[in-house]
């Protein structure tokens, strides 16, 4: 009997201290979830309490019933970051912390790409960067691989391949030497976002004009007008035609329709006709009656 | 009491006074005022005779400037009036005679020869013209004949146009953060230098657009002391042509009055552009440029609208060179009247006289503006 009561004392003594824990009220959250997902806050105690899930942008409150788990159907939280987990009684409180994170599935790609126009030939001319986020607009900041692809109308296209730095990656890319308009893809997953990027013809090359009398006049026209790239130079570019001769000058800023800039001036016996665009500058002409 | 309805009673009694006596003796001034007699009682002298025209030009009196005609005879009043505020919308449609200066140039008994200098106060700033006008004695009063310059009319016709128009279409409010905008045109400035001159300092220079879509261009120049900060931020206004098509070239000039280059270390440019719409048309012709050296150093020529459009309003911009190709002046002039099709129209833009000599070639661009369309 002797040797059974200290086992009896301590069993009792277990005993009170578990009842006693047992009472006492407490939350038990995960530690941390994806956003989006269901998930169960365990709570201890007897009574009732109202509990709330405060975070970045979003506060959930529920009554629940101390020693029963409240539990939250998939898509209650869904903006990443840190929540507080409280847990409020007539005559005290209990607290917790629960970390939301990104959903690992990317579901949606932000795709910057610059410029929108450019001229053909650059080297690493158009930049693209791309920010990943999931299905709830969290940018996800685990390291992931994007391919950017660029593809022109005609020829071999561009890629290259980037891991996401703290969610996002970019890349630079050389405009081709034909005009047209190239699709940017940026690539994560099965997720993917299209831009497109305008390449226009650079600077006028070879600028050549003939001239032609007419009665009093003088009719110029340049051959048609294109790129060193032998890309066309659209419609509306600015040709200026300067006559020069004895005592005076004649000056036409023309813009070019159909591929060629053409216009009449009047005819001067030793004139010089020189045509340029921009700081392009191209043939000569002297006219002689 | 007593003594303040006096007092009302005296003044109520001098202001009828005034009245009636102003009424039937008025001042010379008041009445010309009111549409009566000229200021100038008569036309006794050519110069009189004239003067009495600007007075009646200044009051819009159209018909009684009409009427003091001598060679009224040979044109109706409506040609009159449009031969001095334009017979299409221009910028003297919308100005005002500000003043008017009468120079004798010959004279005898029966005839004499007078300058009339005309300054008009229009939107850009004031613009003169001069007239010679003839005036020739008639009885014992003086009548000046009109130098009307009947302007050439252009045949109807219908003339097809096919140049190029650019719209735009932003993005909306629907589009991606991430989703493109069109782009901004690209732009650089080819050439600038700062020049110091007795009003300040003038920065002179060069914008090409050189992008394949129409820009909307303005520059504005902050000048920097040698501890880099600012002494200063002006921009081109409009001495500059603010719409510039692909591959165009503008000059531009930035004035800083009363500042010295000495206290200048840097100067920081800012070419500013947007995307516009715009249309290729009109062209303009700009035909036997001269320069002429000092005195009165200037450069003149005329203005052909080789479109079918009405210009109503032409802006010319110089740029003056050295012989080493160096921007030293740039300089502009408002056309006053509208460019017809065909139609020659003489600008003259005047150069400083001290740079006049170092001026060895020039090149002109037009800037246009015509009602009931944009740029």
């Amino acid at each position: 009997m002797r040797s059974r009561l200290p086992f009896l004392i301590g069993g009792l003594t277990l005993a009170t201290m578990q009842i006693a824990l047992a009472q006492s009220p407490s939350i038990s959250a995960p530690k941390s979830i994806q956003a989006g997902d269901a998930f169960t806050v365990q709570t201890t105690g007897s009574g009732k309490a109202a509990l709330f899930i405060i975070g970045p942008g979003q506060v959930l409150k529920r009554d629940v019933q101390l020693g029963e788990a409240a539990s939250f159907a998939a898509g209650s939280l869904y903006n990443a970051g840190r929540y507080l987990v409280v847990l409020t009684m007539e005559s005290s409180t209990e607290s917790d912390f629960l970390d939301v994170l990104p959903a690992s599935k990317p579901a949606e790609l932000s795709f910057l790409a610059k410029p929108s126009r450019l001229p053909v030939g650059l080297h690493e001319g158009i930049t693209g960067a791309v920010y990943v986020f999931d299905a709830y607009r969290n940018l996800i900041v685990v390291p992931m691989p994007v391919s950017f692809e660029l593809s022109p109308p005609s020829g071999t296209a561009q890629k290259r391949t980037v891991e996401t730095h703290d969610g996002a990656a970019w890349t630079g890319m050389d405009s081709t030497a034909q005009q047209g308009a190239d699709r940017f893809l940026a690539r994560v997953g099965d997720v993917s976002s299209t831009r497109v990027v305008a390449q226009v013809p650079g600077d006028p090359c070879g600028l050549k004009m003939s001239a032609r009398q007419l009665g009093q006049q003088l009719e110029l026209a340049t051959d048609p007008v294109r790129d060193c790239n032998g890309n066309a130079v659209p419609d509306g570019t600015i040709v200026t035609f300067t006559e020069n001769y004895r005592g005076g000058q004649s000056t036409v800023d023309v813009p070019l329709k159909r591929g060629i800039a053409a216009v009449e001036m009047p005819v001067h016996s030793g004139a010089t006709i020189s045509v340029a665009s921009g700081v392009v500058m191209g043939n000569q002409i002297g006219w002689e009656k | 009491m007593n003594n303040g309805r006096l007092l009302a009673v005296i003044l109520g009694a001098t202001t009828i006074a005034l009245v009636v006596i102003g009424t039937l003796w008025p001042a010379p001034s008041a009445l010309a005022y009111a549409g009566g007699k000229s200021l100038v009682p008569s036309s006794s002298t050519p110069e009189a005779a004239v003067r009495n025209l600007g007075n009646d030009i200044r009051a819009h009196d159209w018909q009684k400037a009409y009427e003091s005609l001598a060679n009224k005879a040979q044109f109706t009043e409506p040609e009159f009036m449009h031969d001095l505020t334009g017979y299409y919308p221009s910028l003297l449609t919308y100005s005002t005679l500000d003043s008017f200066e009468v120079r004798p140039l010959h004279s005898t008994d029966t005839a004499a020869d007078v300058q009339l200098k005309l300054r008009w106060s229009t939107v850009v700033g004031p613009s003169v013209t001069t007239r010679d006008v003839h005036v020739v004695k008639d009885g014992d009063r003086w009548a000046p004949e009109w130098p009307i310059a009947k302007q050439p009319s252009v045949p109807p016709q219908v003339i097809p146009v096919n140049y190029l128009r650019w719209d735009v279409i932003y993005r909306g409010p629907g589009d991606d953060w991430g989703a493109q905008d069109a782009e901004a045109p690209h732009v650089r400035i080819v050439d600038m230098h700062p020049v110091e001159r007795a009003e300040g300092v003038v920065v002179l220079g060069e914008l090409l657009n050189e992008d394949v879509v129409p820009a909307y261009v303005t520059v504005s120049a902050t000048l920097l002391a040698k501890n880099q900060t600012p002494i200063a931020t002006e921009g081109s206004f409009d001495n500059i042509s603010h719409l510039l098509l692909p591959k165009q070239v503008t000059p531009f000039l930035i004035r800083f009055p009363n500042v010295s280059l000495s206290s200048v270390a840097s100067i920081r440019m800012t070419p500013l552009s947007s995307l516009v719409a715009a249309s290729a048309d009109p062209v303009i012709e700009i035909g036997d440029e001269q320069l002429h050296p000092a005195p009165d150093a200037s450069l003149t020529g005329q203005l052909i609208n080789q479109s079918g459009q009405i210009v109503n309003v032409a802006h010319v911009l110089g740029t003056f060179y050295d012989k080493s190709g160096k921007v030293v002046w740039v300089a502009d002039q408002y056309v006053d009247q509208a460019l017809l099709p065909q139609t020659p129209v003489a600008f003259q833009i005047h150069i400083p006289e001290d740079l006049a000599k170092n001026v060895s070639s020039q090149r002109t661009v037009i800037a246009t503006y015509s009602s009931g369309g944009s740029l």
